[in-house]
């Protein structure tokens, strides 16, 4: 006696909440399956929560949802050894309706989003696997539960089960991941008490800070580090290629130990106590990475569908508005009933004709090329510290011959042609 | 055969912290959950359900969320669930939580008969144990605590025997129905919920009594104002330290360690001072 559904959401995240939430508001019958002990326990991202996706599921979501504090400024370091290069941007009109992101503890954030979308009427169960798609006659119809009586069906199925997605792969929409189209990212929770942070980062209550480390983070290999401000704790981490990783023989913790006792960023860690150690894979395969999206009977969304921005750390808006998109065209479907391939390929269009697949096209080659290219993080940040050291000790020289200087010495690795070279290919890249 | 299950929805004490300043604890650091020999309570009931017949009734006292933890009851197999919820409750030591139970119970009994009632061996943020026997009290049935294996069931008869886990060993004991079991770990498995199970606890709306649905109740044994109970002071158990590790090769460790127990006089019935 198995039940049917019209949507079975496989997976409670950003993507799984946004796609169970809006199904559910337009009134289908919605499954939403959660595999840890409750939505959010197991699920990671450095901690920003973009305002505007979310905001178009649930006006005015800020009033009501966990959030740490509101971002008024984005830092930006460039990191060496001993030195950094900062810029960033501090705007007070951030800490304001509508505001324009806010750093999340994902833990509180996603179980408060999941219980949205049960308050719409979505079903909720936890702690239960779906281990694979139920097909008949080349149409996903449901899925097996690795529960006892497991079985349950639906119209559509809606994969939002993570970067690694079995379920896609199940059905052959994508093969394992390579190495370089999947990060690695770690970080942990550390504890410090506000006042603390508000006088460390320069703020007061309910306005955060984000920075994004490059360099020195991580050892020269292509990714970033992290530093963002909740209410009493700080998230850091450091996110990086696997292939990368690999190539260094570096182990994960190793890299995160190494940002934390950085010079430059442990005095704003220090005295803090870890509440929390995380790790995840991230899809950063980009646009090229993206697997077969739609079939008969299912969807792929979120970090399943490899939506993530690498260069703008964007990825649960992106899986946000993905969800959302599939539940939309789940309830246009449910009104001729016909849930085949053709159908539910306006979801794929859709995709290609919003921001997700813009922004993912825009920089279809910028990772690669960072990858490819390890002189924009090993050799110009280092240079571009040492230039700023030279211009700006006072011992005499002339400034035209420091200029000289740092045009020998910025052009000494690669020759005048080959920084013109790496700057195109960087702004190619990137345009 | 209906079965009554008293549970308790508790912090999950593995991971929460206490209050340094106060001493108490600090239930926003944990996630509320089922109290785990609650679990094995209702599953134990589930089991003798299958064999003979009946239901399983869940019964809990606490605030409105812990519906969830009944919820967690159906997920076990649980029929039915009620709550009841009421501020006059709050503040309860184990003396008022028994009667406010025990004056639910009554109510069940009342409606469809009760002929077992199953409780935990204790709740994980108390340790007290004394809720079960408590509601035995005043139900005035036997109270059979430290059960780990329900041996027969006689319903015609009107009697069971269980095994109670004692210092050195168990003993076995028959008594007459109804009575009150509370149970150890060991006398199951809780068994992976079938999906079905999940559906229906994630539909489920437990009944939520206040004290105004129940009868006869007398209010100056409710919560605070029934509870004799006074804390007198709470403080954490004092860490042990000052060990010593012996680090090093086996033949390094032994040498040490032969090092050090030489040293300490007293063990040869030397008193200090003496040679």
């Amino acid at each position: 006696m198995s039940e049917k559904f019209d949507v079975i959401v496989v997976g409670a995240g950003p993507a799984g909440t946004s796609c169970a939430y809006t199904a559910a508001k337009n009134g289908l019958k919605v499954l939403l399956i959660e595999r840890g002990e409750y939505p959010g326990s197991k699920n990671v991202m450095g901690g920003i929560l973009y305002r505007k996706q979310l905001e178009e599921i649930i006006p005015e979501f800020w009033k009501e949802a966990p959030i740490e504090r509101p971002v008024v400024e984005q830092r930006f370091w460039f990191l060496d050894k001993e030195s950094m290069i900062t810029t960033s941007y501090k705007g007070l009109e951030w800490a304001k309706e509508p505001y324009n992101n806010f750093t999340v503890l994902r833990a509180k954030f996603d179980k408060w989003f999941a219980d949205k979308a049960v308050e719409q009427g979505a079903l909720l169960i936890n702690e239960t696997v779906a281990t694979e798609c139920i097909v008949e006659d080349g149409k996903v119809v449901g899925v097996r539960t690795d529960r006892p009586d497991g079985d349950v069906y639906a119209d559509v199925v809606v994969l939002a089960d993570g970067v690694n997605s079995l379920l896609a792969k199940q059905l052959g929409f994508h093969k394992e991941w390579k190495p370089n189209e999947v990060a690695l990212t770690v970080m942990e929770v550390l504890k410090l008490p506000s006042k603390t942070i508000n006088e460390r980062f320069n703020v007061k209550d309910g306005q955060g800070v984000s920075v994004e480390i490059f360099g020195d983070a991580t050892h020269g290999i292509l990714g970033t580090g992290f530093l963002y401000t909740n209410k009493d704790s700080v998230n850091i981490g450091v996110g990086t290629t696997l292939s990368g990783m690999m190539k260094k023989k570096l182990k994960p913790y190793e890299l995160l130990e190494h940002v934390k006792q950085h010079p430059m960023i442990q005095p704003y860690i220090e005295g803090s106590e870890t509440q929390e150690y995380l790790a995840h894979l991230i899809p950063e395969g980009g646009f090229n990475s993206v697997p077969k999206l739609v079939g008969n009977g299912v969807i792929v969304t979120g970090d399943a569908a490899q939506f993530v921005n690498a260069i703008h750390r964007e990825g649960s808006n992106m899986a946000m508005s993905s969800g959302k998109i599939a539940a939309e065209t789940i309830v246009k479907a449910k009104e001729t009933g016909d849930f085949s391939e053709k159908t539910l390929d306006s979801y794929r269009t859709e995709i290609y004709d919003s921001f997700i697949g813009k922004d993912l096209k825009k920089y279809k080659d910028a990772a690669h090329t960072f990858e490819e290219n390890p002189q924009y993080f090993q050799e110009y940040v280092p240079l571009m510290n040492q230039a700023m050291n030279t211009f700006f000790t006072v011992d005499g020289t002339p400034k035209w011959e420091k200029q000289k200087k740092i045009i020998a010495k910025m052009t000494a690795g690669r020759g005048k042609i080959g920084l013109a070279k790496d700057m195109y290919k960087a702004w190619k890249a990137v345009k | 055969m209906n079965i009554l299950v008293c549970i308790k929805q508790v912090p999950d004490t593995k991971i929460i912290k206490v209050n340094p300043k106060t001493n108490t604890l600090d239930r926003s650091s944990a996630p509320a959950i089922l109290n785990p020999y609650d679990a094995h309570a209702v599953e134990e009931a589930v089991r003798l359900r299958e064999i003979h017949g009946g239901k399983v009734i869940v019964l809990s006292m606490g605030p409105p969320q812990a519906r969830n933890a009944i919820r967690k009851c159906v997920e076990i197999g649980a029929d039915e669930g009620y709550l009841i919820s009421d501020r006059r409750f709050a503040g309860a030591d184990t003396l008022a939580t028994s009667y406010a139970l025990f004056k639910a119970i009554e109510k069940l009994q009342h409606e469809q008969g009760i002929d077992l009632v199953l409780c935990g061996k204790h709740a994980i943020d108390g340790d007290t144990g004394q809720v079960g026997p408590g509601i035995a009290r005043r139900m005035e049935i036997p109270p059979l605590t430290n059960v780990i294996k329900v041996e027969e069931v006689d319903l015609e008869g009107g009697k069971l025997k269980v095994r109670r886990k004692i210092e050195n060993g168990y003993e076995l004991i028959q008594s007459s129905l109804p009575c009150l079991l509370t149970v150890e770990k060991e006398i199951n498995e809780v068994a992976y919920s079938p999906l079905p199970n999940m559906l229906r606890a994630a539909r489920y709306e437990p009944t939520v009594w206040t004290v105004d649905d129940l009868d006869d109740v007398d209010i100056k044994q409710l919560g605070l104002k029934g509870s004799p109970t006074i804390v007198g002071k709470m403080w954490p158990p004092e860490k042990s330290s000052g060990a010593e590790m012996i680090e090093g090769e086996a033949k390094e460790q032994v040498e040490k360690l032969l090092a050090i127990t030489l040293e300490k006089r007293e063990l040869f019935g030397v008193k200090g001072g003496e040679k």
